[in-house]
């Protein structure tokens, strides 16, 4: 329904949009120039030399955290069905206190650059490294989806362009440019992106805030009411339940969302590679809390933007809009600023996905150049800045593949929060596990390790295959395929019990005995910060 | 990357002598006493918001003021519970648990923990 109205459903002017995306553009790329002067060695590049402030990181990690499906995506789900969206934003924020009290600092003081440096401490290296890059490859493509596919949607109603060509046009474009950025600037250069994105973005969702609050009389009762007014045919949008609530199987899908988002966020590899950029563990500590204030003053500006867009704009004309439920808030900061809000908020929103795009793409290019090619292939023996070479090469391989995979994803049409919620799942299928296993279980084993990763990874996205999302219903993939045995569309009330299950399991059956002399090494280090990789001095 | 004289490693025996001493446990006894109970208690609070809003949805659209229901309080109050439990944990950190840290991180550095050491005398369980 919504690709019919495509055509003449553009609004604001895209000359607007089109200059205020490339004012950002042109200076992040000013910026990334400058960060690369200092790229010289694999901590630079990875880890941005260890150099980033707390402060400064707390920031970036919003600006890698809050992307698209918490900008358009949570916006959107309330705006249409009101209360159940508002749950993305408390499990997206509840599950920073995963990493603030039991992860950040401890992963700061043991690893390097990649999640695998923890597990490669004191289990078999390499494979437990093949492991780990393989669940950190899964999790970053999940997510690059769901970011391009915002792409695509916003696209189409921002830009005035329509049809499958244009369209792959410019996500190409913003492929490109975000392997630009990487390449350039690497972790540095993106954190910056990331600060200047995280900036704008909060403050353009703080504009908005006090400008619907403002229309409302600064009553969050009457702005309800409001999004009441305009609300679907027989849905309470201040109640819980319009989109989980019908029936059993619904009940317990919401149930299994929840899990997955408030487990998820501790695993997210891009997440944790953030810790490494920071002096020390204190550092870490003091990020962290920056993010959680940041990220929940913004899910509280998204509450309020999202009923705003439910009052002021109405769910018919967002789901009648290309990229409908994504449309939101566009939709409303056009309703309230006309041309040049829109304008701001749509260049606000394609820098959001650029930042977060780059964060993942040298994510996932670090934990192949690192742990495959560096540890796995080459066992060690790498020239110097071999590895980053790799690496290099790794992040334009990744952004062509994620072109390809943002193109397809266009037709799809699926909530980007949903798609980033699977994202989510994988990440606390396959690495949550594993990590607490490791930093809080002596007794814990390589077979522990790769059964819990393997297992979650392979039963988490194969119950998301044979699941609702994929066939047998309309809006599904494949609509007119059956193979969806699996009832529900989010797979982690399943998935994340059974894989600290089979790390358990397989720590219990396997015969190897854990070492203990690596053990007290990697306990010691974890608390006392002994040993952890320093800042590099330029 | 290191300064060289830094880089006179510690040997797997001063990590093992640094783990069994006393002021390790202590330092691990109150990183959990703090991270262990907090995160049951934060999670068993987000689940039963979840289920309450999952299970209870009469009980939830209960009308507090106007059309703001319980449920939305609930969930602005998972908020505050947020922000309320990072604010304990850094006081907790700063307090109870960096001080020990920041000094054990020291006498590692000053290879204390080397075996014959004076310093580590105390905590010597293994030979």
């Amino acid at each position: 329904m919504p690709e019919l109205l495509a055509a003449d459903a553009t609004i604001g002017e895209p000359a607007v949009n089109i200059s205020i995306f490339g004012a950002f553009v042109l200076i992040t790329l000013f910026i990334t120039f400058r960060a690369s002067r200092n790229n010289k060695s694999a901590a630079d590049y990875y880890a941005a030399g260890r150099n980033i402030s707390g402060t400064q990181n707390g920031l970036a990690i919003a600006g890698d955290y809050l992307s698209a499906a918490s900008f358009l995506g949570i916006a959107g789900a309330i705006a249409v069905y009101g209360y159940d969206g508002f749950l993305y934003s408390i499990g997206f924020l509840v599950a920073w206190l995963v990493a603030l009290l039991l992860v950040a600092e401890l992963m700061r003081n043991t690893a390097r650059f990649t999640m695998a440096d923890v597990l490669a401490f004191r289990m078999r290296e390499r494979p437990v490294r093949m492991a780990a890059a393989i669940s950190t490859l899964a999790v970053s493509l999940f997510y690059l989806l769901a970011q391009m596919a915002g792409a695509g949607g916003l696209v189409a109603l921002l830009l005035g362009v329509s049809g499958d060509a244009a369209e792959a046009l410019v996500v190409t474009l913003v492929g490109a440019l975000m392997i630009f950025y990487v390449l350039v600037g690497g972790m540095r250069g993106t954190t910056y992106v990331q600060m200047i994105k995280a900036t704008l973005l909060i403050a353009g969702a703080f504009v908005m805030t006090v400008w619907v609050l403002g229309e409302y009389g600064f009553n969050l009762s009457s702005l309800i009411g409001g999004a009441q007014d305009l609300a679907v045919e027989g849905r309470n949008v201040a109640e819980p339940g319009a989109q989980y609530g019908l029936t059993g199987t619904t009940k317990l899908d919401f149930v299994s969302l929840g899990l997955a988002l408030v487990l998820g966020t501790a695993g997210l590899p891009h997440v944790l590679m953030r810790f490494y950029t920071v002096p020390t563990a204190k550092d870490a500590r003091r990020s962290v809390v920056w993010a959680i204030w940041l990220i929940g003053i913004f899910y509280l500006f998204s509450l309020v933007i999202g009923y705003g867009a439910g009052a002021l704009v109405g769910p018919a004309e967002i789901l009648g809009a290309p990229g409908a439920v994504n449309a939101a808030a566009p939709l409303l900061a056009f309703e309230l600023g006309g041309t040049v809000l829109l304008g701001i908020i749509a260049g606000v929103a394609f820098a959001t996905i650029l930042a977060v795009v780059a964060g993942l793409t040298i994510t996932a290019s670090a934990s192949f150049a690192h742990d495959v090619y560096a540890s796995v292939i080459k066992r060690g023996n790498v020239p110097p800045n071999g590895e980053v070479k790799v690496a290099r090469i790794t992040a334009v391989v990744i952004g062509a593949v994620s072109i390809g995979l943002g193109i397809l994803a266009l037709q799809a049409g699926l909530n980007i929060a949903f798609l980033v919620a699977l994202a989510f799942a994988v990440a606390a299928s396959a690495n949550l596990p594993t990590i607490l296993y490791t930093l809080f279980w002596k007794n814990f084993t390589t077979q522990g390790a790769l059964w819990s990763i393997y297992g979650g990874l392979i039963i988490c996205v194969g119950l998301i295959i044979f699941s609702p999302v994929v066939s047998g219903v309309e809006g599904a993939m494949f609509p007119d395929a059956n193979f969806d045995w699996f009832p529900l569309r989010n797979p982690g009330l399943v998935s994340i019990p059974a894989s600290f299950l089979l790390g358990w399991l397989g720590t219990k059956l396997s015969k190897e005995e854990p070492d203990q002399l690596k053990n007290a090494e990697l306990e010691v280090r974890a608390f006392t910060g002994i040993g952890a990789e320093k800042a590099v001095q330029h | 990357m290191t300064d060289p004289a830094e880089r006179r490693l510690l040997t797997p025996e001063e990590y093992l002598e640094a783990q069994n001493s006393p002021e390790f446990a202590e330092l691990k006894r109150r990183f959990r006493r703090f991270a262990f109970p907090m995160t049951f208690a934060f999670f068993a609070w987000y689940l039963l918001y979840v289920l309450l809003s999952t299970y209870a949805p009469d009980f939830m659209a209960t009308e507090v003021f106007g059309n703001v229901n319980l449920g939305i309080l609930l969930g602005l109050a998972q908020f505050v519970t947020t922000f309320a439990i990072t604010h304990l944990y850094v006081a907790h950190a700063n307090r109870n648990t960096d001080p020990i840290a920041d000094e054990m991180r020291e006498r590692l550095e000053r290879h204390d923990f080397a075996p014959g050491s004076t310093a580590s005398s105390e905590g010597a369980t293994r030979a």
